[in-house]
């Protein structure tokens, strides 16, 4: 058993009562609150006017690239972390390779701009 | 070095298990508490620099108001649209919730780190943190909670099944994803000068001002940070989710009653929470900033550490009551052509700033400064020139392709 | 057996219900949202599996990258088609990928078993075997230090790899989402 488990329990235990208070404040006002449900209530609010079409609707493409983005320099930034705690150890060799790295990535990144890719219309 | 907290070693006994409980249940309270007092701060804050008078019934000083506000939503009707996703609609303001309050858990809320202290204390007989877990990689904890965060508003304006709910949602998430980039990337540079991934560790390297890794990384971080938190958080001026005039009130619409009341919890928590780290990341944490007389080493962690985290606190008010709100555009273009350029920039450049010079004492630190300062000086000229440049040649070439009808 | 470990076994244990629960929902819900909870469910358990090996710095990625990014992808394409609970899910766009798909799961459960019978023996592995465990070592970064040497020293090329392919992404993503006419692109380039 190690005692890296047990500190990572004490943060379980911390969740569950971050859960349990949510549940008990939930089940609190269930106790107390009114129900009186009726159709106006359960259609979706649109300003005041009667909602048109379905709620899903589509979103748009932007998005998506953006997203597409973030995962990769999410993917870069957890590369960097544990170089960047370590840094002393690789010399000039380490850095070169680091140089190397985020030059490649930050080219991504220009390459994206430079074909309107960040650009919102 | 720093070795983990050494209440969790040896066999498990009564009285540390005991320990364990009470900071589990203090910290929770610390921060329900604090999360309670951030509402009702910014109101009367905001209050004040709009020359209102703000909350002033409940309580003094109308302190109590955010516990009435809580009491009212009780006995709200807690409504469930007909065209909703059950499960998720129930399940989203857990996910939001349950994040939020698991940051608390890697900050270190005080300790001893002056002078070269490990930041511990000893309650009972035995020696321990104040902080509930010291994990290995406790900054990427918070990197990894505040991505989680991100499902809560994704599926609590899917699971409505209205548009306005969906489309702040997906507005709110392709946001928060894209500060969080930038926010992980500034991460890097504290790393760089605290060499360890572990919360306490982190504090323990911030020993005096300008070991302060505000100062040390050269303040770019500290604010690319600060702007990527105040995005991350989606408060104003980076409230686009929430923009009344155009999402009437964004991924929360449909949501009443108690479920409503844990989503507006976990924002404000959020708030805290993220002072909190900038505390703990960039200002050291319950380092002090010099001795104060009387209170014992323990206890005056904790005062410092509440007394910077009032400054964040303030700061975002202060952010929300000034600044107006900014098109999505300009948001993303924020984010992606200026924060994680600076960001991936700077890191490079600390990291040679490192390698040449390794002695890491109190005048590198300050050369560290005066480079950062000429450096951040000539690159805003050269960035606000190549502004000028493109809009020029934007302008210029837009006009032949509006005439030949082409839509970009 | 022993407290500690019990508690190993239970935490083993429930992080394993976790990932097979969550893999069974990804495929048999018939909501792609709910699929996709489910999915992150599985990496969750995963990175608790992590933990319980101590490999703490793996753990905090796998939420990071797979939780925080690649399923918040999933969700953004599911938002993008806008689907909807009508769709019907008995019509086939590709006829053959059912008995493709069943070939394939019975070759996967064959080589995950072959993999298990081969590495029995090398599965026991004595103390002080493997890599340097934090509790090993005696310090607090020893994981990440571990990593760090592995990856920036013995594995450098693979690492410089690594951005060739994420470079190779966001290419990809520009040739994905866009079609560009000769005369449009040349004024994007003046983009700020």
């Amino acid at each position: 058993m190690s005692v890296y488990l047990r500190e990572y329990l004490t943060v379980v235990w911390f969740g569950v009562a971050a859960l349990a208070i949510g549940g008990l404040l939930l089940g609190l006002a269930a106790l107390v609150r009114p129900s009186k449900p009726s159709y106006d209530k359960g259609i979706a609010y649109e300003s005041g006017v009667d909602p048109v079409g379905i709620g899903w609707s589509q979103s748009q493409i932007r998005y998506y690239v953006f997203a597409l983005l973030f995962v990769i320099f999410d993917v870069e930034a957890v590369f960097l972390f544990p170089w960047a705690a370590n840094v002393e150890r690789y010399g000039t060799f380490g850095l070169v390779v680091m140089l190397v790295f985020i030059v490649l990535l930050l080219d991504g990144l220009v390459y994206a701009w430079k074909r309107g890719l960040l650009r919102w219309v | 070095m720093l070795a983990l907290d050494p209440i969790l070693e040896g066999p498990l006994l009564w009285t540390p298990l005991f320990i364990i409980i009470g900071k589990v249940l203090f910290i929770f309270v610390v921060g329900l508490v604090a999360t309670m007092f951030m509402v009702w701060y910014e109101r009367k804050v905001v209050s004040g620099m709009q020359n209102r008078i703000g909350p002033n019934k409940a309580g003094p000083f109308g302190m109590l108001q955010t516990l009435a506000d809580g009491i009212k939503s009780f006995f709200k009707e807690d409504l469930l649209p007909t065209r909703a996703d059950r499960i998720v609609f129930r399940l989203a303001p857990f996910l939001a919730f349950v994040p939020a309050f698991l940051l608390w858990a890697v900050i270190p809320l005080g300790g001893d780190f002056s002078n070269g202290n490990d930041g511990t204390v000893t309650w009972f007989g035995h020696v321990t943190r104040v902080q509930l877990a010291d994990p290995p990689v406790g900054i990427l904890w918070v990197l990894a909670m505040s991505s989680i965060g991100v499902y809560g508003i994704m599926l609590a304006g899917w699971s409505s099944g209205s548009k306005y709910p969906l489309l702040g949602s997906v507005r709110a998430s392709a946001q928060m994803i894209s500060y969080e980039a930038a926010l992980g990337l500034s991460l890097a540079a504290v790393l760089l000068s605290s060499g360890t991934l572990s919360t306490a560790g982190i504090v323990a390297g911030q020993n005096s001002l300008v070991d302060w890794n505000v100062i040390s990384t050269g303040i770019v971080p500290f604010v690319i940070f600060l702007i990527a938190v105040t995005a991350e958080l989606n408060r104003p001026p980076f409230d686009l989710v929430e923009a009344e005039q155009e999402l009437v009130g964004g991924f929360n619409t449909e949501y009443s009653g108690i479920r409503f009341a844990l989503f507006f919890l976990s924002e404000f928590m959020n708030v805290v929470t993220m002072s909190a780290i900038m505390v703990t990341l960039f200002l050291g944490g319950p380092q002090p900033l010099f001795d104060i007389p009387v209170i014992p080493g323990a206890l005056e962690g904790t005062i410092w550490f509440l007394v910077k985290l009032f400054a964040f606190l303030y700061l975002f008010v202060w952010l929300r009551a000034t600044l107006p709100r900014l098109r999505y555009d300009q948001l993303m273009d924020l984010g992606w052509k200026v924060l994680i350029p600076i960001s991936l920039g700077w890191f490079l450049l600390l990291a040679a700033l490192r390698e040449f010079s390794p002695d890491g004492d109190a005048a590198e630190s300050l050369r560290v400064v005066v480079i950062s300062f000429v450096v951040a000086v000539i690159a805003t000229g050269l960035f606000a020139a190549a502004l000028k440049v493109s809009a020029r040649n934007r302008a210029a070439a837009n006009q032949p392709a509006d005439n030949t009808g082409v839509t970009v | 057996m022993s407290d500690a470990t019990f508690l190993e076994f239970v935490v083993f244990f429930s992080a394993a219900v976790m990932i097979l629960g969550g893999a069974v929902g990804v495929i048999t819900m018939k909501n792609p949202v709910h699929a996709a909870l489910g999915l992150v469910l599985t990496l969750f358990g995963v990175a608790v599996q992590f933990v319980a090996m101590q490999a703490h710095f793996l753990a905090a990625v796998q939420v990071i990258v797979y939780a925080g990014a690649i399923v918040v992808l999933f969700l953004f394409v599911i938002m993008l088609l806008g689907v909807d609970e009508s769709m019907d899910l008995s019509i086939e766009p590709i006829p053959i990928q059912r008995p493709l798909a069943a070939v394939m799961a019975v070759g996967l459960v064959g080589l995950v078993g072959a993999a298990i019978v081969r590495a029995r023996d090398a599965l026991i592995i004595a103390p002080g075997d493997g890599i340097a465990t934090a509790a090993d070592a005696g310090t607090h970064d020893a994981n990440i230090k571990q990593l760090a040497t592995n990856l920036y020293g013995d594995h450098v090329f693979a690492f410089q790899l690594t951005s060739v392919l994420l470079i190779v992404a966001v290419a990809g993503t520009v040739l994905l989402t866009r079609k560009w006419p000769k005369d449009v692109a040349d004024t994007e380039s003046s983009d700020a």
